[in-house]
């Protein structure tokens, strides 16, 4: 498999379902003549054409709300939104429409379109630029959200994100532009399922439950974990923020007993709060210590290099916070008892 | 400790962890490139300050009053309260308060870290971590894991569950002497680092060494936990209620029933051949009962501590036994109605209550109950009173049995039904002319019909 950067799997998963079906069209600002902020619609424009590749004025509730009416009436827009922080301008068109109208005119007409966009702090780009809300979106019934943290996961969820028929907001990470991985070729059945979490690494001692570039983060402490440790990780990448995977989630905890949630939102209220609800519900009396959460800092992002990088997640953290939980729950476990305590409970709940 | 905290604890970012964070670079050229007026704040040096650019101003919008973020536009009137620093998210007004209350909690919190990391060391949303803001820490939680003295995670409490481990018997190694899966594991196994159990150590203290401990794989004895239904909560709580509040004596009178057993196979022989719904034993014994109680409104009452309340309707309850307790659906207005109607809304009633479908009125409001154990062969056992009603009638099984007539013995269909009366409101006398009358009416069954 060759080995692409996550930007060059956007573009291709891009163009390729531009090439698949002609009603995949793209709207942004500056995504033509500039060929993208962040170059990921490079070339589109020569190759479609100013029909499908549509530069956008600097109205993000306008052009948003014209990709509602042409998914309404058939089309399959692809919006870029620059960067997350510009959504709040397409709020109402987003929360208010986007996600509602399938349901308040009786199903009578769908909403196949994709909002595109980058969130992600670590850049110097300060408050108002350096944001990670997916969780208001992933908080709003009639809404999809995916966050993929591999060129590979790019591509499979982009592909399906542009083939569903609601509105899926498709939330891509600065940092995680140029970061490599290794893509399939194109295939019909490159689509992975939006709903479906990914567990990245195997392990029996701690369950790290991430998405987007925190996953990316995580499962190179894993791997740190490993080798420095001796400790085994499981590693759930979510993939997808709504509908969230529970069942992998809540399987895993019930095999580790021990969970740290890694988010590069804010803790409070965010992703993180979601899944330990969720463990707590679902795995209660699997839970051998508190679950943690490490979020960003709940402060505006500074500006400053040293504070920016001080208020946000990092993989220390989370190294940190696997040795708490493991320290508070026994450690790590040796293979021969806790292995036949797991197979005990595990087939007490079947 | 928590990783919230220490996201704040200044750590460089991720060396040697992620190539990730160096990704990226071209970042900034974004909206440099895009240069329009209204957001090339990317180049600013200065932290925004709250409400000083229209998009950063939204969480501002209409703070502390429900306005919608329409409200964004109104900067100028939200300037002047952002100007001391509070915290966007703050009113100020309602700020100053939050802090002072507060405070007890801030410096609990280290000491709270310490007990329960996965609380203590919460990043306080509270904050709203205005660049000036200063921190409001949010008070922290009490720790959850402590149940019935006991520290355990949940996990080591379904594993004591399930092996009938009491985990009082267990040292936890644990944070703050948390007991953790390994602990019970241990204890399961016999060899960790558990204390005695209760069950094994003997009451003596001047025993010096540590008692051998139970051996959990084969516990001399195993009790399950039945949670208490609802009712069975209700049921337990209404009688301690009835016997401890409502002094209960007791009135036995034997009933010749054999008229009225002969008088209920003729009724029913008709009732069958037209197709109708047969009529009970019970179903006559209710009606007489209701019957009594018009004659004798005194014993249609409810003792009320200063007052009797006497209640110009009979409203009969029946005792009906479920699969998981008691329940007594009541037969409102039975003097008004036929033996006939009784028997059906009885009918109905009771197996709505076994089906669980009864609903409350359904089992209010009654001023007298008939609790029937005849079917079980129970000759003669005495009730609690439902109260606040005043009696109960216990009904025994009807059966043949040889009885002094003019001088001969005869074989006669009897039964005992045993009066409880609550003496607070009712004396002996009272009770007895009722259970006299009923017994006239049940003796003489014609008169139940008319």
């Amino acid at each position: 498999m060759p080995e692409v950067t996550y930007r060059q799997a956007l573009h291709d998963t891009l163009r390729d379902e531009m090439l698949r079906d002609e009603n995949v069209f793209l709207m942004g600002e500056e995504i033509g003549v500039f060929e993208g902020s962040y170059k990921i619609t490079a070339g589109l424009l020569q190759e479609f054409g100013a029909k499908r590749v549509r530069d956008a004025p600097i109205a993000e509730e306008g052009f948003v709300g014209a990709a509602i009416g042409a998914a309404m009436l058939g089309l399959r827009p692809v919006v870029e939104i620059m960067t997350i922080n510009f959504i709040l301008l397409a709020m109402d068109q987003i929360i208010n429409h986007a996600a509602k109208i399938h349901y308040m005119f009786g199903g009578q007409s769908r909403v196949p379109m994709v909002i595109r966009t980058p969130g992600g702090g670590g850049q110097q780009l300060a408050a108002t630029h350096s944001q990670n809300p997916e969780v208001w979106f992933a908080h709003t019934p009639g809404l999809k959200v995916v966050a993929p943290s591999t060129p590979a996961d790019a591509r499979g969820l982009l592909k399906a994100s542009i083939r569903d028929d609601d509105p899926v907001l498709f939330l891509e990470n600065l940092a995680l532009y140029n970061t490599k991985g290794e893509v399939p070729e194109d295939r019909p059945d490159d689509v992975l399922p939006i709903g479906v979490a990914d567990v990245k690494r195997e392990g029996s001692d701690i369950t790290i439950i991430s998405y987007s570039r925190m996953a990316a983060v995580a499962m190179h402490v894993a791997e740190q974990l490993a080798s420095e440790d001796g400790i085994k990780a499981e590693v759930i990448d979510l993939r997808s923020l709504r509908p969230l995977d529970r069942a992998t989630i809540v399987d895993s905890v019930r095999k580790t007993n021990r969970a740290v949630v890694f988010e590069e939102d804010w803790r409070a209220y965010g992703i993180g709060a979601e899944v330990a609800a969720t463990i707590q519900e679902h795995a209660f009396d699997h839970l051998d210590a508190p679950v943690r959460r490490i979020a960003a800092a709940e402060v505006p992002l500074p500006y400053a290099k040293n504070m920016e990088l001080a208020a946000l997640p990092t993989g220390q953290h989370l190294v940190d916070a696997v040795h708490a939980t493991l320290d508070a729950s026994g450690g790590v476990r040796g293979n021969g008892r806790s292995n036949g305590s797991k197979g005990q409970r595990s087939a007490s709940r079947g | 400790m928590d990783g919230g905290k220490e996201a704040n604890g200044h750590q460089p970012a991720a060396q040697g962890v992620s190539g990730v964070q160096t990704a990226g670079q071209q970042g900034g050229r974004s909206r440099s490139a895009t240069a329009t007026p209204d957001q090339s704040d990317v180049g600013t040096d200065a932290p925004p300050a709250p409400g000083e650019e229209t998009r950063s101003a939204q969480p501002t919008a209409g703070q502390g009053t429900g306005q919608p973020d329409r409200a964004a536009g109104q900067q100028t009137v939200q300037g002047p309260a952002q100007a001391g620093g509070a915290p966007p998210e703050q009113p100020s007004g309602n700020g100053r308060k939050q802090a002072t209350r507060e405070q007890p909690a801030a410096k609990s919190q280290d000491a709270a870290a310490t007990a329960a990391p996965g609380y203590g060391a919460a990043q306080d949303e509270g904050a709203g971590g205005g660049p000036s803001g200063a921190r409001a820490a949010a008070p922290a939680p009490t720790d959850g894991d402590e149940v019935d003295g006991v520290r355990a995670s949940p996990m080591a409490r379904a594993i004591a569950r399930e092996h009938g481990i009491d985990l009082h018997t267990i040292r936890g190694s644990g944070p703050a002497g948390r007991i953790i899966r390994a602990d019970v594991e241990a204890s399961a196994r016999g060899d960790g680092a558990t204390a005695p159990t209760r069950a094994a150590a003997p009451p003596a203290s001047d025993q010096p060494e540590p008692a051998p401990r139970r051996d959990a794989a084969a516990p001399d004895q195993e009790v399950e936990e039945i949670p208490l239904s609802n009712i069975r909560r209700v049921t337990g709580r209404r009688m301690v209620e009835s016997v401890q509040s409502a002094p209960h004596f007791f009135l036995t009178s034997v009933v010749d029933v054999t008229e009225l057993v002969a008088l209920r196979k003729q009724v029913n022989e008709r009732l069958q051949a037209a197709g109708e719904e047969t009529i009970s034993v019970n179903d006559l014994i209710v009606k007489a009962c209701a019957l009594t109680l018009r004659a004798m409104p005194d014993v249609n009452v409810a003792f009320a501590e200063d007052k009797l309340l006497r209640k110009s309707r009979i409203h009969i309850g029946i005792a009906v036994a479920i699969d998981n307790g008691l329940i007594v659906p009541v037969v409102r207005d039975v003097d008004q109605k036929s033996v006939g109607q009784v028997a059906r809304e009885a009918r109905a009633l009771i197996e709505r209550a076994r089906a669980g479908k009864l609903t409350p009125p359904d089992y209010t409001g009654g001023t007298f109950t008939v609790s029937n154990l005849g079917m079980f062969g129970i000759e003669h056992f005495t009730a609690v009173i439902n109260t606040p009603e005043a009696a109960i009638l216990a009904v025994g099984a009807v059966a043949a049995e040889p009885v002094v007539r003019d001088g001969n013995v005869v074989v006669r269909e009897r039964m005992r039904v045993t009066l409880s009366v609550d003496h607070r409101a009712l004396d002996g006398a009272t009770g007895a002319r009722f259970l006299q009358r009923l017994r006239g009416l049940l003796e003489s069954p014609m008169r139940i019909l008319l």
